[in-house]
């Protein structure tokens, strides 16, 4: 039940914020080093320099935040939605749907895209160098 | 007594048949879901070995042929599958025919201006001068 619902919000999330966040990085690749290093800057900013005098920089900061949380989000969301994707192909072909079964692979796609999420992460933040 | 009218529910599910669209729709939301499988593994692992994340790596990889077609694949697959997905969600909780139509044409719209301007970055990079 749970993870039925959240395919559905997570394939919404990735449809509308996930895609967006595509088509710009693409845009910005194709643009100039410049203009990717200020993609790195709005989606990956620092945020040991947040600014908060004045409306301007609290909504900038503000969306710092976002934009790095929505990227984590956004990983979660693609191995979550990947894994009941498959729980649903293999559905599709009648089988998984004894109680037992089922509870189970429902549970092992929020373990399979936690534990995805945070190995993914941690290596891009360097945690096995 | 005409056909989807009849004295229970049962009889007026079988009396109405398919919803005729409904089996390209079905078959089609798992092509491309099987497609984006591949696509979005390949996606990933190319994240994860690529040796560094920076725009002149990304561009000699998403200029190679390699790198141009996949990339263009999961632009295509993926904007298709949301396209399937969201009408699915509209479907459900969206009220009235004439709100579900407008949001569903919206959503297309969306998507085939969204898939464009990536496919045109795209061609930028792998057509376009060297920078």
């Amino acid at each position: 039940m749970v993870v039925s619902i959240l395919h559905r919000i997570t394939g919404a999330a990735l449809s509308i914020v996930g895609l967006a966040i595509m088509v710009w990085w693409l845009m910005a690749i194709a643009g100039s080093p410049e203009a990717y290093a200020s993609f790195t800057h709005r989606v990956w900013g620092d945020l040991g320099d947040l600014n908060w005098n004045g409306l301007r920089a609290i909504a900038g900061s503000l969306a710092k935040i976002f934009l790095k949380l929505a990227l984590f989000g956004l990983t979660w969301a693609f191995f979550q939605h990947l894994f009941s994707g498959i729980r649903h192909l293999i559905m599709d072909s009648g089988m998984g749907f004894e109680l037992r079964a089922n509870k189970a692979g429902a549970i092992a796609t929020i373990i399979g895209s936690l534990a995805a999420t945070a190995l993914i992460w941690a290596y891009w933040l360097g945690a096995f160098e | 007594m005409s056909i989807g009218e009849s004295a229970t529910e049962l009889g007026k599910v079988r009396g109405l048949g398919s919803a005729r669209a409904g089996g390209v729709g079905w078959l089609g939301e798992r092509i491309s879901s099987v497609a984006l499988l591949l696509l979005g593994a390949w996606f990933v692992a190319s994240l994860l070995f690529l040796p560094k994340l920076d725009q002149r790596t990304l561009a000699e990889w998403l200029r190679s042929p390699a790198g141009a077609v996949p990339m263009a694949l999961f632009v295509i697959t993926s904007f298709w599958h949301s396209v399937d997905g969201l009408k699915q969600v509209v479907d459900d909780y969206v009220e009235g025919e004439v709100g579900r139509w407008f949001v569903n044409t919206l959503v297309l719209f969306l998507a085939v201006a969204g898939a464009s301007l990536a496919l045109f970055a795209l061609g930028r990079i792998a057509f376009g001068a060297a920078a």
